[in-house]
């Protein structure tokens, strides 16, 4: 799968969403395991956790205590929260994969494009946001 | 139907007519509501790590079966896991969208430093596709899971169909692209190994892949699945992409879609660690394993294999959501 002709942003994505991804994906390892091994302390013990995780989710978080939306940073010292921002860390990295192309698009003055990633960047803050539906107990 | 569908996204390019899967599963959701049953899972006596030890190793296998068969593990791992594990389908859900995010991260750099994922080709659909995953999401988890359940079992079976019976085209004719993809600026070229050529291509259609993305988009973020099985046709035989750049840019595509539904999740409390880490885990040393093997397994037979196991799974959930199969 040699290439032939690959734009000065596509590569820029593509080393950024390498990095990203591949920071993400050791700290979920990482994480998971000090959780697991009990080196973490995790909020919900896991051994109740057969008990809880066949119930939907909103009682789940009822019964345990659990946050909603960005409240569980609060809890990042306990194992299964820990683990969480490994996967908080992958469906973000593509946020700065889209800021480090727009400044490429502005120089070629490819407003269009410029544009397509302004509202791509929007759609992804607010998806984090918590505003839709995620909000605090 | 599905075949119909496709030839009419191949001849006509109907919006109406291609629409017609979307509006067949609204009327799902609606229908399904009315038969729906809602039970919660059996508790499980397993030890607590029993179960979390069954699910890395079936992600293995999936991602060893996921990689030749041409179909993301998302799509593979929700049917199953909701299916066959005790986990509530809103956590099964969650780590969903994380495998198969997971997956196309992955993948995604050297699909795009390859050019067989296109930048210009992916972030309009993308775009679309992102906010309605967010939609999707959100219903998804408003509504009774007995109801996601049958629709997922109509969705999945919608899919063992359209895997069946779609066609596949290698490089598509596209004789003059439409103004929009003009104006946009999407076309390009990629080197084709196989061939020892460059491959020119420019697409056509693009309002009516805009908006099959959206509907696209709001499956991947119901269902918690990634979309390759919906992205790739519609850019490959409706918008006359090259094969090979439409499977590219489609694990593309889903590194910004399952990114947006994934935070919805999130947000909602329904990403659990013990269930999303080691799938991703192990679905992801199953899918090297299974690239490595893509040239002594027989691809034509794992994809039956798989398009069996869905069949199976699709009947399962569908069962499962109308409680005569708990």
């Amino acid at each position: 799968m040699a290439n032939l002709i690959v734009s000065e942003e596509q590569l820029r994505y593509a080393t950024l969403l390498k990095w990203g991804a591949n920071l993400g994906l050791a700290a979920l390892v990482v994480m998971f395991f000090a959780y697991v091994m009990g080196i973490m302390t995790p909020h919900v013990p896991v051994d109740q956790l057969p008990q809880l995780w066949n119930l939907p989710v909103h009682e789940y978080l009822e019964k345990t205590g659990s946050p909603k939306g960005w409240d569980w940073l609060a809890l990042l010292a306990r194992g299964d929260y820990a683990s969480l921002a490994g996967i908080a860390w992958l469906s973000t990295c593509s946020v700065f994969c889209l800021l480090s192309i727009i400044p490429i698009y502005l120089k070629r003055k490819d407003n269009v494009f410029v544009l397509i990633c302004i509202v791509a960047l929007a759609v992804q803050v607010l998806a984090a946001s918590g505003l839709l539906g995620g909000g605090h107990h | 139907m599905f075949k119909t569908t496709l030839d009419a996204m191949q001849r006509t390019g109907g919006l109406v007519r291609t629409n017609l899967l979307w509006i067949v599963f609204a009327l799902t959701i609606f229908a399904g509501s009315a038969y729906a049953v809602e039970v919660t899972p059996v508790a499980s006596t397993m030890p607590w790590w029993g179960w979390p030890l069954a699910l890395f190793i079936t992600c293995f296998f999936l991602g060893i079966v996921a990689v030749p068969s041409g179909v993301g593990g998302g799509v593979l791992f929700v049917p199953i896991v909701g299916g066959f594990f005790p986990f509530h389908l809103d956590f099964v859900r969650g780590a969903g969208l994380l495998v198969a995010l997971a997956s196309a991260l992955a993948a995604g750099p050297s699909l795009l430093r390859g050019g067989l994922a296109n930048l210009r080709l992916a972030l309009p659909m993308a775009v679309l596709a992102s906010a309605s995953s967010i939609a999707g999401a959100m219903l998804g988890l408003a509504i009774p899971a007995s109801v996601v359940q049958i629709a997922l079992g109509c969705t999945i079976l919608g899919i063992v169909v359209l895997m069946s019976l779609a066609k596949k085209s290698e490089f598509p004719e596209v004789a003059q692209p439409d103004s929009l993809s003009q104006a946009l600026a999407i076309h390009g070229v990629f080197h084709d190994a196989s061939q020892r050529r460059d491959i020119n291509w420019q697409v056509h259609r693009t309002p009516m892949g805009l908006g099959l993305f959206v509907g696209i988009g709001f499956l991947a973020g119901m269902f918690g699945m990634g979309a390759g099985w919906a992205n790739v046709p519609v850019l490959n035989l409706l918008m006359g992409a090259p094969l090979k750049v439409s499977a590219g840019t489609s694990s593309f595509i889903l590194t910004l879609v399952d990114s947006s539904a994934a935070w919805i999740y999130l947000n909602k409390g329904a990403v659990l660690a013990i269930i999303a880490v080691p799938s991703v885990i192990g679905m992801m040393l199953g899918a090297n394993i299974g690239a490595k093997l893509l040239n002594v397994l027989k691809a034509s037979v794992v994809r039956k294999m798989v398009i069996s196991l869905l069949l199976f799974a699709g009947i399962r959930a569908l069962l499962k959501g109308l409680g005569i199969w708990m």
